[in-house]
């Protein structure tokens, strides 16, 4: 086959799904040809929707740009039925050998039609003039014409709309957009990923029977039975949240208030702890969010050692003279260091620390939010951005952090 | 491709989910189900088997659980105690092991279905410690040497709740199915299986009702499946009518939210709306 027969339409299905980040192994792609040669499919467009997600997709966060990939690819098949017969008889001959799916694939290619459904589209596209609602020919929604929304036809080509069942169709109607992970989910979600910042040790009280060390030692003492104790695995993750209310902060208070719940109840850890503050710290921080009962950050530098966890969650937007005034505070006339210096000591003592920001990242070259991500690492605040920080948490800051974090001790 | 799987009178599976099961069946592979608490993940593995009229073995996973029970348990204890106070032979360390689910799967002389019931509750490395086992289905016990190999590769459904993230390893050797939360159809037809004599009106009002009250935003543990049939259970034990469904304030409204707040909203927002 010499018109492109290169099975062009199958591998751009593989390389647009790696392509939009859908991370298909060569393992992965040769179980969809081991199942697609055994029949899986059931010779539909349908069936090679279900069996190329079930084997591509290892996440539902991944399923809506699956739908995405899998309806551009195969609308915008530009071949005769023929060619693409051909196309992926040849293609698939080469990886696995798989002469004996020849009928199944020829069925399924058949009742996909792409082109003959495409030609008789464009001519009733062209046809039509006026919207159009149920009926047996016209693009419009409902109806059995293979054409629009709604449809129920079983090879049907969607255009744009909700509902609908048929391959293309659902590969188009995205009804799995609210699992992307780049979307701010349930408490139960940001819980599942706060889950993942444990580290478990054994530390404290001996409780617990070690069997193997048991046997171990009895073994050693010539079978008089010697029992080992130990501790119990315990996640010896220590969390601290601060938590900017109010104002510019009041969008998302939902979100923060979610965020804290899943720390709070989900976590997990060993000890956690939170505190409000309002646009930026100083001096101070508050045990509630009306500020009725003050706590001084110097309280907190003597509680919490280093290897406790800060993260901090605010929009970090605020007027630059919050950030380099000289004053405890904006407000009052008692001299200390600015708003900076104040987070600094903040990023200087706790070195595990990360900044969740709601704003999206388009807006982090505000200038105060790049004064701040210069001194604490700073991810969105949404589930991909949790997962982020909490790969990021545990590992150290990077030199060129920790250098510019003392720049702004030694101005304050 | 030979037995399909087309779900059972009692169990109602999706297009999507039958194509997933068919594929894990054909290619051999596991089948790892996600899904929203309460919808169906862990009958998919009894439909499975009563389907291919396979028996079923059930691993129900905790977070203590380590890869190695599901193949086998060496009751050192047992040893340590025949040793000292027993009269039975204890150099015969064969008689101490015991096969866990997977290994019994693995010697039985006809196919099983073997569920791995929430794998996300065990330690992160939990899954990548079966991965060996899983691909060549066969395993060597080191304590006396023996080697247990499948004799007719089992059927391994995995269920996750995403309570944790699953290693890629993992994942890429498996077949993923995520269980969609059922629309209106397919929900009727879960709750006539439960239900099968119920009154049309009281079924729609029901589902209308339940699905007015999922789309309430802010709730922390919207009702699942198994809420709503048990809600129905509770209406026609009462014999309440399908109109009183229709108001704000539905009747039985414990038996759907199981959360204190998730109460509270939704009776305050009853009240606002009169």
């Amino acid at each position: 086959m010499s018109t492109g027969g290169d099975g062009r339409v199958f591998l751009s299905l593989l390389y647009e799904l790696r392509a939009a980040g859908v991370p298909v192994s060569t393992q992965g792609w040769l179980a969809f040809l081991e199942a697609l040669g055994k029949g899986a499919h059931g010779a539909s467009l349908d069936g090679l929707y279900h069996v190329a997600r079930c084997v591509l997709v290892q996440s539902e966060t991944q399923y809506d740009v699956f739908d995405q990939v899998f309806g551009y690819v195969f609308k915008d098949v530009p071949y005769d039925r023929q060619v693409l017969l051909n196309d992926l008889d040849e293609w698939l001959q080469e990886p696995q050998r798989l002469m004996s799916l020849d009928p199944s694939l020829r069925a399924m290619l058949e009742e996909l039609g792409i082109d003959e459904l495409r030609r008789q589209f464009e001519e009733r596209i062209a046809e039509q003039k006026e919207r159009h609602d149920g009926g047996s020919k016209w693009i419009g929604t409902g109806g059995t014409s293979p054409f629009g929304t709604g449809g129920a036809h079983p090879s049907g080509l969607r255009v744009g709309g909700g509902g609908g069942r048929s391959a293309l169709a659902v590969a188009d109607a995205r009804r799995y957009r609210a699992f992307r992970k780049d979307r701010v989910l349930d408490t139960r979600q940001m819980a599942a990923a706060l889950r993942r910042l444990r580290r478990l040790t054994r530390k404290g009280q001996e409780e617990e029977l070690d069997l193997d060390s048991t046997v171990r030692e009895t073994a050693r003492n010539c079978g008089d039975l010697e029992i080992v104790m130990r501790p119990p695995r315990k996640n010896d993750v220590r969390l601290v949240l601060l938590l900017d209310v109010g104002g510019s902060m009041d969008p998302h208070a939902q979100l923060v208030s979610r965020l804290f719940s899943a720390a709070h109840r989900g976590g997990g850890f060993r000890e956690f702890r939170s505190y409000y503050f309002h646009n930026c710290v100083y001096g101070k921080v508050y045990e509630d969010a009306q500020f009725e009962r003050p706590v001084p950050v110097q309280d907190l530098f003597r509680e919490l050692d280093q290897n406790w966890y800060l993260v901090m969650v605010g929009d970090a937007w605020m007027h630059p003279g919050e950030l380099t005034m000289t004053s405890g505070s904006f407000w009052t006339q008692a001299r200390g260091p600015s708003g900076l210096g104040w987070l600094a000591k903040l990023a200087d003592r706790f070195p595990h620390s990360g900044w969740l920001n709601p704003e999206p990242d388009r807006f982090w070259d505000a200038p105060s939010i790049h004064a701040i991500r210069a001194l604490f690492r700073m991810f969105p605040l949404s589930l991909s951005g949790l997962d982020e920080l909490v790969r990021e948490l545990p590992k150290a800051p990077r030199p060129e952090r920790r250098h510019l974090v003392q720049e702004v001790l030694r101005e304050a | 491709m030979n037995g399909q799987f087309v779900g059972t009178p009692d169990y109602i599976a999706s297009t999507a989910l039958r194509s997933a099961v068919d594929v894990a069946v054909a290619i051999e592979r596991p089948l790892l189900i996600k899904g929203e608490p309460g919808t169906g993940k862990t009958l998919l593995a009894e439909a499975v088997a009563a389907s291919m009229n396979a028996p079923l073995i059930r691993w129900q996973v905790r977070s203590t659980t380590r890869a190695v029970e599901g193949l086998y348990h060496y009751d050192t204890v047992r040893r340590l105690h025949d040793s000292r106070f027993g009269d039975s032979e204890v150099t015969d360390i064969a008689s101490y092991i015991d096969l866990g689910p997977l290994g019994r799967a693995f010697e039985a002389r006809e196919r099983h279905v073997v569920l791995i019931d929430e794998v996300d509750k065990a330690d992160l490395e939990f899954p990548n410690d079966l991965l060996h086992e899983l691909d060549v289905m066969s395993f060597t016990i080191p304590e006396t040497g023996r080697v247990v190999a499948a004799k007719l590769r089992p059927v391994v459904i995995i269920t996750s709740n995403n309570e944790k993230e699953l290693p890629d390893a993992f994942l890429r050797r498996c077949v993923f199915h995520w269980i969609d939360f059922p629309d209106r159809e397919l929900m009727s037809s879960i709750v006539q299986v439960h239900h099968p004599d119920i009154e049309r009106e009281l079924l729609a009002g029901a589902i209308e009702a339940f699905y007015r009250l999922r789309a309430t935003a802010g709730l922390r543990k919207p009702p699942s499946t198994s809420e709503l049939v048990d809600w129905i259970s509770a209406l026609r034990h009462s014999g309440i009518p399908a109109e009183q469904l229709l108001g704000a304030k539905l009747p039985f409204l414990g038996t759907l939210l199981k959360k204190e707040q998730d109460l509270a909203a939704v009776e305050g927002e009853g009240r606002r709306r009169g």
